[in-house]
């Protein structure tokens, strides 16, 4: 039945299967056109509710409200707490007028011009993320690109090429032409002959000498064919002096910093890769679009403080935090967002494993900062627009605005995006600090800094009081023995939110992992 | 598609290591921080979460004469390996850089634990 030279799909999955393990079969079967690139196909389809049913949701962010509108579509009667005074949790943008206060008590205030914002949480929206974009589509809430990957972006590192913030461009092409050579000279002196046949090792060189744009020696020299890559010395013109200069390649040794690799790598990422978009006016736009179908179930500054169930219902004890005065919600199930971070200020009234998965997960510090400025200067002085530049130091990195290209006036970028050491090392800091930090760390990139800077804030997710830490941080330890306990409903109790996905930090994890809620939630109720 | 070929099933095939670069992140790679002396290092890391008088906030526990620390084995179980919201420090601190920071806060913040942690300490007791 199968040609002997031409294997049947299922065999070839099935060798890959026994020889690579799963991860390969899986990515042979998205080549193949046989998985998903995502796991959403399309909202539920929660049919045959059964009459009054109710769910009480915990949280008004992203997740909590997913699950709301389509238990609300489904014929559910539902009822959001949300402590917080707004919709959206971590999908949410500062603007001029906002304050911003941190867990010990120390306020910011954001003075930026109109128009202009910064998105503390989410900020950028892989195309393959089909679950938010379903809904951003269906919601008319307007996207526009998010400028991921910009060759001229700077890449800095305290101890390479002396310091100087280079272009990605020209490190990008340097290390692919040093590497090439290597690799080149490698096969030339036979090293790889035990790994390669005559016939791959001549259509290899053949490749490194294009790729790497190596000269007719097979050397990454500095030409004006290698220019064509990295930018020349003098670009191209009319005229006279119409014919351009080549650019200096760097040194091998410089190019082997790990900044290089580690943003070359990064933009390899799944989830980092073009296109990416971002809402106009802001990632709030997302929160309140649902907030428009779901807002007037939502009590707000409702602080949960206790989740009791037995067999025929679940409920909600909760704070009204201005009054102070407690009150209950009853319903027959309830879908619990609250970070994991904070839940065990709340007195749940789960199982042993749920409980142990809830206290098992640790939180990533991740901190943002924006950055208000006279001018568009990384535009006007520097021709970036949009996208990275990347640095060592604690900031991580700066982003440009993706917006408004060309329009004068204030603009914000973000001063720093940074996790691990460097946002507990910014975080540790008072908000006057960390602006002194971050000017003195971004004006590696940008001298114009100090002259052009209006104002800043800085949200170091460690102190953000209704959360104390960024996003869920799994370990594989921890997802084999926690994972399938957290997500799975608990008598009545279900959890959702980016921490109950493997989308963590994602607004594709969060919505998700609410959309599987409700259908565990469902189906428990139809079987009943 | 057909469903027999999945050998695995899907969360089995999504436990793999590719799976640790989903997260937002940074496209950058931090220098090292070098701080060998304690009281730097409270600054610079821990005072992020638990404020720099060690006071904690919220579900965030107070440093400050925690009876915990009497027996050193508890905060270097908890650098090392991390608690409940708490990550492990081990990717952003050395064990001589534990042991520097957990003597600091030993003596300081109404604690009076004098007997200094070593690195040796935190390389015998925070092991996995």
């Amino acid at each position: 039945m199968n040609d002997v030279t031409q294997p049947s799909r299922r065999q070839l999955l099935t060798l890959i299967g026994r020889m690579g393990g799963a991860a390969a079969m899986y990515q042979a079967m998205t080549a193949l056109g046989h998985a998903a690139e995502t796991q959403f196909t399309g909202p539920p389809v929660l049919s045959g509710a059964k009459p009054g049913a109710s769910v009480v949701v915990l949280g008004a962010g992203l997740a909590g409200m997913v699950a709301a509108y389509e238990l609300e579509k489904a014929g559910y009667s539902v009822k959001i707490l949300e402590f917080q005074d707004r919709p959206g949790g971590r999908n949410y943008s500062l603007r001029g007028g906002d304050s911003f206060t941190e867990s010990d008590g120390t306020v910011q205030k954001v003075t930026f011009a109109p128009g202009n914002y910064v998105n503390p949480g989410p900020w950028r929206i892989p195309h393959h993320h089909k679950c938010l974009l379903h809904y951003c589509r269906q919601f008319g809430v307007a996207l526009e690109p998010f400028i991921q990957l910009n060759h001229n972006g700077f890449i800095h590192s305290s101890d390479a090429f002396g310091g100087k913030p280079m272009r990605y461009r020209e490190v990008a092409v340097d290390f692919k032409g040093h590497t090439s050579e290597l690799l080149a000279k490698a096969l030339g002196a036979g090293a790889l002959d035990q790994s390669v046949t005559a016939e791959d090792k001549e259509k290899l060189l053949e490749a490194l000498r294009n790729w790497g744009l190596l000269d007719a020696n097979m050397a990454y020299t500095s030409s004006v064919h290698v220019s064509s890559q990295r930018g020349y010395d003098r670009p191209p013109g009319g005229g006279i002096n119409g014919a351009p200069t080549p650019s200096q390649i760097a040194k091998l040794s410089d190019v082997f910093s790990p900044q290089v690799w580690t943003a070359m790598s990064f933009y390899f990422n799944y989830v980092m890769q073009t296109t990416m978009f971002q809402p106009v006016g802001g990632m709030d736009m997302i929160g309140k679009a649902f907030a428009k179908h779901v807002g007037k179930s939502i009590t707000y500054n409702a602080k949960v403080t206790k989740v009791a169930q037995n067999g025929k219902g679940v409920t909600v004890s909760y704070q009204d935090v201005p009054s102070g005065k407690v009150n209950t919600v009853s319903a027959d199930w309830c879908v619990c967002t609250i970070p994991l971070s904070i839940i065990r200020q709340v007195e749940m009234q789960v199982g042993p494993k749920l409980a142990a998965a809830m206290k098992a997960v640790p939180y990533a510090g991740h901190i943002k900062m924006g950055l208000e400025f006279k001018r568009r200067f990384w535009e006007e002085d520097d021709a970036i627009y949009g996208g990275h530049s990347f640095t060592d130091q604690a900031i991580g990195q700066l982003s440009y605005p993706n917006d408004r290209f060309f329009s004068n006036g204030p603009a914000v970028l973000l001063g720093a995006f940074t996790s691990g050491a460097g946002a507990f090392q910014l975080a540790g800091m008072t908000p006057a600090e960390r602006i002194e930090a971050a000017l003195k760390q971004g004006e590696v990139f940008h001298p114009q800094y100090r002259k052009e800077y209006l104002s800043g804030v800085s949200v170091p997710w460690t102190r953000v009081p209704w959360i104390l830490g960024c996003t869920s941080r799994w370990s594989e330890e921890n997802r084999a023995a926690h994972y399938q306990n957290l997500v799975a409903l608990d008598g009545r109790v279900v959890l959702a939110g980016e921490h109950a996905s493997y989308y963590g930090g994602w607004m594709e994890g969060s919505m998700l992992s609410g959309l599987d809620a409700i259908a565990q939630i469902h189906k428990r109720a139809s079987a009943a | 598609m057909r469903r027999g070929l999945l050998l695995l099933p899907p969360l089995a095939m999504l436990a793999l290591p590719f799976i640790a670069s989903a997260q937002d992140m940074p496209g950058s790679m931090q220098a090292k921080n070098n701080t060998a002396e304690g009281g730097k290092i409270f600054k610079e890391i821990c005072a992020a979460c638990h404020l720099p008088d060690a006071r904690g906030t919220g579900a965030i526990p107070a440093l400050a004469k925690d009876a915990n620390l009497a027996d050193p084995a508890y905060p270097i179980g908890v650098l090392a390996k991390g608690k409940g919201a708490m990550p492990p420090m081990d990717d952003i601190l050395t064990p001589a850089q534990m042991a520097a920071v957990i003597t600091y806060v030993r003596t300081n913040f109404g604690n009076a634990y004098p007997q200094p942690v070593t690195e040796a300490d935190v390389k015998r007791l925070g092991k996995p």
